[in-house]
């Protein structure tokens, strides 16, 4: 079932276009990575599909809606949106760090009802967090923060999930940690959206993959139709291989 | 925790206001003052009470509240420790505008010149920071008070240099330190109502600034509507802030202490520093009111303002030293 539509959406920026009439669906219960070079208008895609950003042309609805008809606070629950490099700026709890994500669904002034507090403490126990539940959040490792940025996102349960370069900045061991609790969220049924430089990361844990270049969509649709050699040397304009051995296979750059 | 912060620093203020209403150049015991109110035989101990302490009292208590909130949602909004209200140039203008108002002699025709001038000097400054820094982010407004701040210290400095006689020179001097020396009921009533409304329009961003900790684009994603937050925050700076600057002058490094002290016991949350930093910065101005009038050298009162930037300074340096250890 198709979740997010962006139709014929463009940005520009000054004198340049950063979006050049972008259309591309994405579905629940399905991962989309987002692919391509440093510029290619990956960010602002996800701003956009996230209803951060305006579009000058073209429109995003979800189920149906168009986006700006949605409820600021109503959409805030539907979709989570992580961004590049995603921090906090005071030293405040990990436990209140991840309760931030449920601000959407709470009233304006009061505490955490008592049924929220359970699904905190059910996030924090998800994401292996309970231990650091009372650590100021400014004082974890880049693995550990990017869990919590996660834990922060997804306590809200919601529809779409939007994140940008989760995996930049952590050791191997936390890039596939990040790439199975996505793809567990895609599987319970979320639109996970992901743009990501890590090619093999991409090809292991999308369904779907878009491949952007120079603000226009260069190919999209399911993994094995997009991640081929052809399209990748094209995208990044330096020869890739995709090959396939007894073990899943590989991304390979070639001359050099 | 939060809960028994903010009632023992409600105790300790008021402890401080009945210190501060006693003590003075009179002393008076709390019986005497008791019984003069009820109709006792001396009239004069409630006189001083009711007609120059209490107002004094009042206007510490709002200054420092709006000081230490306003310096809280400052910092929360723009996630710098280092944001206080006079950073958007409000206190440079109301010093202006009572400045234009000593200068040209409305002061001498009529008492309550001085701090409308000041009032109108602030609105006016931060309106100007408002719509120059509409778009753009934290560092435009910072940047953007700053310079209207210099703009209306330059010009303030320029009528102290013209100066047409010694006496307007002596009082633009007393104003640019701060003091509530004689002030009376006027001031609360010219003072307060807008006092109030800015702290009710600075109490709104509450929600906003925890969501804010996490970034502007989080924020945003959470439903925050970050640039209303932004209008709310220096409209009700500009409110409570430069009300206060007007009637008071310039009392500074309030703003930029009080939610230093507070946000460690609070779990450095953004919004749960509000109401402890309000209720520090009422104490801080009390305390140094208080201070301010029963500290005499040579039979001159210290003024406020020289009093909290005493304090202040050290704290603030010690502020940056703590900052550098903490930050790569």
């Amino acid at each position: 079932m198709s979740a997010l539509i962006l139709n014929h959406v463009s940005v520009v920026r000054g004198s340049r276009r950063v979006l050049d009439g972008i259309d591309v669906t994405f579905e629940r219960g399905r991962l989309a990575a987002v692919i391509g070079p440093n510029g290619a208008g990956k960010s602002t895609l996800l701003s956009v599909a996230a209803g951060l950003l305006t579009p000058n042309a073209g429109s995003i609805s979800l189920d149906a809606v168009p986006l700006a008809a949605i409820d600021r606070r109503i959409l805030a629950r539907r979709r989570a949106y992580l961004p590049q490099r995603a921090g906090v700026e005071w030293p405040i709890s990990v436990e209140r760090v991840v309760a931030l994500g449920l601000a959407p669904s709470l009233p304006a002034f009061g505490g955490l009802p008592p049924t929220l507090q359970t699904r905190v403490a059910d996030t924090l126990a998800q994401f292996d967090l309970t231990d650091l539940a009372t650590r100021p959040a400014t004082e974890l490792s880049g693995g550990e923060l990017a869990r919590v940025m996660m834990a922060r996102a997804t306590v809200g349960t919601p529809e779409v999930l939007i994140v940008d370069e989760p995996t930049a900045g952590l050791d191997p061991r936390h890039v596939i940690e990040v790439g199975r609790r996505l793809r567990a969220l895609a599987d319970g049924g979320c639109a996970v959206i992901v743009a990501l430089h890590d090619l093999d990361l991409a090809r292991r844990i999308a369904d779907d993959v878009v491949a952007m270049k120079g603000g226009r969509v260069l190919a999209a649709g399911p993994t094995q139709t997009v991640v081929t050699s052809e399209i990748l040397s094209a995208l990044y304009d330096a020869p890739i291989e995709v090959v396939a051995d007894g073990e899943g296979g590989g991304i390979r750059y070639r001359g050099w | 925790m939060n809960r028994w912060l903010i009632s023992v620093l409600l105790a300790l203020l008021v402890a401080a206001s009945v210190v501060a209403l006693l003590a003075g150049t009179v002393w008076l015991s709390p019986v005497r003052v008791l019984a003069s109110i009820m109709g006792g035989e001396a009239y004069l101990p409630a006189l001083i009470v009711t007609q120059i302490r209490l107002p004094r009292l009042v206007l510490a208590l709002a200054i420092g509240a709006s000081l230490g909130l306003s310096g809280a949602v400052l910092q929360g909004l723009t996630r710098n420790p280092l944001a206080e209200p006079g950073l958007l140039g409000i206190t440079a203008g109301g010093s202006l505008g009572a400045v234009i108002a000593i200068y040209f002699g409305f002061a001498t025709g009529f008492a309550l010149a001085t701090p409308m001038f000041a009032l109108v000097g602030a609105f006016g400054t931060a309106l100007i920071a408002l719509l120059l820094a509409r778009r753009g982010g934290n560092l435009s407004l910072i940047l953007t008070g700053v310079a209207i701040s210099s703009i209306a210290s330059a010009v303030t400095m320029l009528a102290l240099n013209l100066a047409p006689d010694p006496f307007a020179n002596y009082e633009i001097m007393a104003w640019l330190m701060g003091t509530l020396a004689d002030r009376s009921w006027d001031h609360v009533a010219l003072s307060l109502p807008f006092v109030l409304l800015g702290c009710a329009l600075l109490c709104a961003t509450a929600p906003a600034l925890d969501a804010l900790a996490l970034g502007e684009a989080q924020a945003e994603s959470l439903g925050t509507h970050v640039a209303r937050t932004r209008v709310l925050a220096l409209a009700g700076t500009a409110l409570a802030v430069g009300a206060s600057t007007a009637v008071a002058g310039s009392i500074g490094f309030v703003g930029l202490i009080a939610p230093h002290l507070v946000r460690p016991l609070v779990g450095h949350q953004p919004r749960r520093v509000l109401a402890p930093a309000a209720i520090a910065g009422a104490l801080l101005v009390t305390i140094a009111d208080t201070a301010s009038r029963t500290l005499v050298f040579n039979g001159t009162p210290l003024n406020i303002g020289v009093f909290t930037s005493l304090i202040g300074t050290p704290f603030f340096l010690w502020l940056v030293l703590h900052l550098r250890g903490r930050t790569p």
